[in-house]
């Protein structure tokens, strides 16, 4: 507990590291993940350290790794290879290198088949379809047949009578299916044409003019038994072809998958590697030369473990002389580390978004993991709707080791399955708080029997039946006898469900209720505060800040809660009209006050600390607007639980309402889509963005009229050495 | 009648919050959870018994009754009793 509610004790420390055994050492800590490293060479540029080479070697793998990793698929464990020795790494290379020339050799080969492949398709559409055109058997005509692509016959067709004017003949049939164009891959129509022409010299020119058009040309057969003999062996050869490329692909695959095995592990061998040496260039080299020093931010518990793993380090690299630890005292501040679970570390991270605490100051998650989700509660009401919340994180709480869920792109559902202990929590407070307001999908549940009695007022004789037939609304009085039979015991009577002057009501009970509720946080957090002063010896502080500020706050905030209680007490319905307001009393106190502001400023005059007192008096007077604005802030936790019923309200009528109204048999029809309707639109509306609006509140509260008191969140993030937080360039892409 | 009502209410609520934020941490075995977990309970117990004791109170004594529609008190003066 003492780390979660302060950070734990950090003190800096040098490693000596034996030059032969510091890469083992540090391979060690990085698995460990133990201390965070300084730079001991802050003037030297990138280019100029030491491991600069071993470090571009790495990222030559990288790149090579790069372009692989798109066509290999995932392995399915979790697999943590150990970083190489750097005498492995040129074998690491070496493979690397010749799986990156086979596939190539393998893709190029398969690229030249399937152009053949298309060739010969092509050739056997070209003398199919051309059978079919009318045969002129002139001696004296050539023939010239191929094809082209479909948007250009037209064109081609133009050119060809405006060159060779009347001298060529071109029939054309377009081809049914279609065809890979081997450029672009994609499918296109093609046409067969077939060209007869006289002449040399219109040969030349219609030669000219198929090359311009991009035409594959084939040879046309001049008799049917040669046309019979060429399908024949244009379709043994396209059938061997088929089989060559089949074969070709299971080749390539095979290749694939055993690279697949070991490209993942050559990733995280290589990332791992490259992290190595960027610490060894962050250290120094000592007097002799021998012996390379770091300096590490270590936690004073983990120390042993450092030990440990430095002689590890040492003995796995065949060391003679070990390397050790030294902590050396420092007037820096360290950087501040919290330990958290998988439940906590939710909590934390809000926390840490508003700003890191300082090195050993109060951390405020720990209260955080109740009074967030209260405070969120408080705003959202709601038991139906707190239970569907509170599902739904269960849901995600009871799944979350399942690797789907864990890992996927979508940012949205990361947020949401990070925060799933969170939502859990905020979903049962809803389930309690939605108790207390009476409020399940906007309608009240009666467990009790209400405490007003409508048969009371008529036994009483103050309504008579003639009242019921004549007026609309009747208010029940709490002064005859009988009508009121004391408070409903949990929470918020049912009968104001059904009352038309419900929000008068609950509206003056839910500002009350967020008055309380924000003196009693706001006080709590001025409490917190004494342990920062005490922690860090400012028991001067402890009689000179937090008594003015809790006295303040308590005398005249204390006081409006106090005077709230003393309402609710003592008036009944008997003294109704002479209840006074507690809103105008406070103000008249406050507008007496006046004249006394006036007597401290002349005591400012004899005080010689200028600078101090400047800086103290902005802090007295920060504080005391920031608390009469703070408790009105607290407000919006009755202006968002009334937008939430409201909401809830409308839904229900406009909605659900309608369906349930149709009393014909057509009605149980009509019901069915209108539920769903009413399902959408809870879901999404109330649940998600008043939801998320609720959430968003409750985190100003805290960040902001909670936190002030004590907090100051200007520390620095300790971030360890580790391989785990070096991010996998897997998840990097996406593609994890 | 109605005192004992509230009465009944009052020591039921206070005693189950009371056990939860004041016995149950005495029983939380030790371990590294232990401060977390019972600054949890302590919290649950006076947020929750304070949230319900507000509700309770603001009713107590009201100053002033709900205002129903005509049907609707035709409605409750049969069916509820």
């Amino acid at each position: 507990m003492c780390s979660l509610l302060r950070g734990e004790e950090m003190c800096l420390a040098q490693l000596f590291l034996q030059s032969g055994s510091a890469y083992d050492c540090i391979n060690e800590l990085g698995e460990l993940g133990l201390v965070e490293f300084r730079d001991l060479n802050p003037g030297v540029n990138a280019f100029q350290r030491k491991h600069v080479n071993e470090i571009k070697k790495c990222e030559e793998m990288e790149r090579i790794l790069e372009v692989k990793k798109a066509d290999i698929s995932l392995p399915e464990g979790d697999v943590n290879p150990v970083a190489p020795l750097p005498k492995h790494v040129m074998a690491i290379m070496e493979q690397l290198q010749r799986l990156e020339v086979e596939l190539g050799e393998v893709t190029r080969n398969k690229e030249k088949l399937q152009r053949n492949l298309l060739e010969l398709t092509e050739y056997t559409h070209m003398l199919r379809t051309t059978r079919n055109f009318v045969q002129r058997t002139s001696e004296v005509s050539v023939f010239i047949s191929g094809l082209i692509q479909r948007t250009k016959i037209e064109a081609f067709e133009r050119m060809l009578w405006r060159v060779c004017k009347g001298y060529t003949i071109l029939s054309y049939a377009e081809v049914e299916e279609y065809l890979e164009d081997p450029d672009t891959g994609e499918p296109t129509k093609s046409v067969v044409f077939l060209i007869s022409y006289w002449g040399d010299q219109i040969g030349q020119k219609v030669k000219k003019i198929c090359d311009c058009y991009h035409c594959h040309l084939y040879p046309y057969p001049s008799s049917n038994e040669e046309r019979t003999d060429v399908v024949e062996g244009l379709r043994t050869r396209i059938q061997d072809l088929h089989t060559v490329l089949h074969r070709t692909d299971d080749y390539l695959k095979q290749v694939l998958m055993k690279a697949s095995e070991s490209v993942y592990t050559w990733v995280i061998q290589v990332k791992k590697m490259k992290a190595i040496y960027f610490i060894l260039n962050l250290c120094s080299f000592d007097v002799t030369n021998k012996c390379l020093i770091a300096e590490v931010w270590c936690p004073v518990n983990d120390i042993p473990t450092l030990r440990r793993a430095l002689e590890e380090g040492s003995r796995k690299s065949g060391a003679t002389v070990p390397s050790f630890v030294n902590r050396i005292p420092t007037n820096d501040t360290p950087p501040t580390l919290i330990r958290t679970n998988k439940f906590t570390s939710g909590f934390q991270n809000i926390v840490d978004a508003y700003g890191v605490g300082n090195y050993r100051e109060v951390n405020p998650a720990p209260f955080t993991i109740i009074t967030f989700p209260f405070l969120f509660a408080v705003m959202f009401g709601d038991l139906g709707h707190g239970v569907i919340m509170a599902l739904f994180a269960l849901w995600m709480v009871l799944y979350e080791n399942n690797r789907k869920l864990k890992n996927t792109r979508n940012e949205i559902w990361n947020t949401f399955f990070e925060g799933r202990y969170i939502i859990l929590m905020m979903g049962l407070f809803s389930i309690y708080t939605g108790l207390i307001y009476n409020d399940c999908f906007s309608k009240s549940l009666n467990i009790f029997g209400s405490g007003w009695s409508v048969k009371a007022m008529f036994e009483a004789k103050v309504w008579k039946d003639a009242d019921i037939r004549g007026n609309r609304v009747l208010t029940l009085d709490p002064n005859v006898t009988g009508v009121f039979r004391g408070p409903y015991p949990l929470g918020i009577d049912p009968i104001w469900n059904l009352a038309s002057n419900r929000l008068t009501f609950l509206n003056s009970y839910k500002m009350k209720m967020s008055v309380i509720l924000g003196v009693i946080h706001m006080s709590f957090g001025v409490i917190l505060s004494t342990y920062n002063y005490l922690h860090f010896r400012k028991k001067h502080s402890l009689y000179l800040v937090f008594l003015p500020e809790l006295l303040f706050l308590l005398c005249l905030f204390g006081y409006l809660v106090f005077m709230i209680f003393y309402k609710w007490l003592v008036f009944t319905a008997k003294d109704s009209r002479l209840a006074p307001s507690i809103l105008i009393h406070f103000i008249n106190m406050f507008l007496m006050q006046a004249p006394t502001l006036h007597r401290l400023g002349m005591y400012r005059v004899r005080f010689d600390f200028a600078d101090e007192f400047l800086h103290q008096a902005i802090h007295t007077i920060e504080y005391c607007l920031g608390c009469v604005s703070n408790t009105a802030s607290y407000l919006r936790l009755w202006a968002l639980s009334l937008a939430h019923a409201q909401l809830s309200e409308v839904l229900w009528t406009m909605v659900m309402r309608v369906g349930l109204r149709m009393d014909t048999s057509l009605g149980v029809f009509f019901l069915v889509p209108v539920f769903g309707l009413f399902a959408v639109l809870t879901v999404s509306i109330l649940l998600v963005m008043e939801g998320l609006s609720a959430f968003l509140h409750a985190l100003r509260l805290h960040w902001v009229e909670f936190q002030n008191k004590f907090y100051s969140g200007t520390g620095v993030k300790f971030c360890p050495f580790s391989f785990s937080l070096l991010p996998s360039s897997f998840e990097h892409d996406g593609l994890l | 009648m109605a005192e004992l009502g509230f009465v009944i209410a009052m020591s039921v609520m206070t005693l189950f919050w009371g056990i939860i934020g004041g016995v149950v941490p005495w029983f939380i075995p030790k371990g590294p959870n232990r401060g977390v977990i019972v600054t949890m309970l302590v919290l649950t117990a006076v947020c929750c018994y304070l949230f319900w004791l507000i509700a309770i109170l603001a009713q107590l004594n009201p100053l002033f009754g709900p205002s129903l529609s005509t049907d609707t008190i035709w409605y409750l003066n049969y069916h509820w009793p």
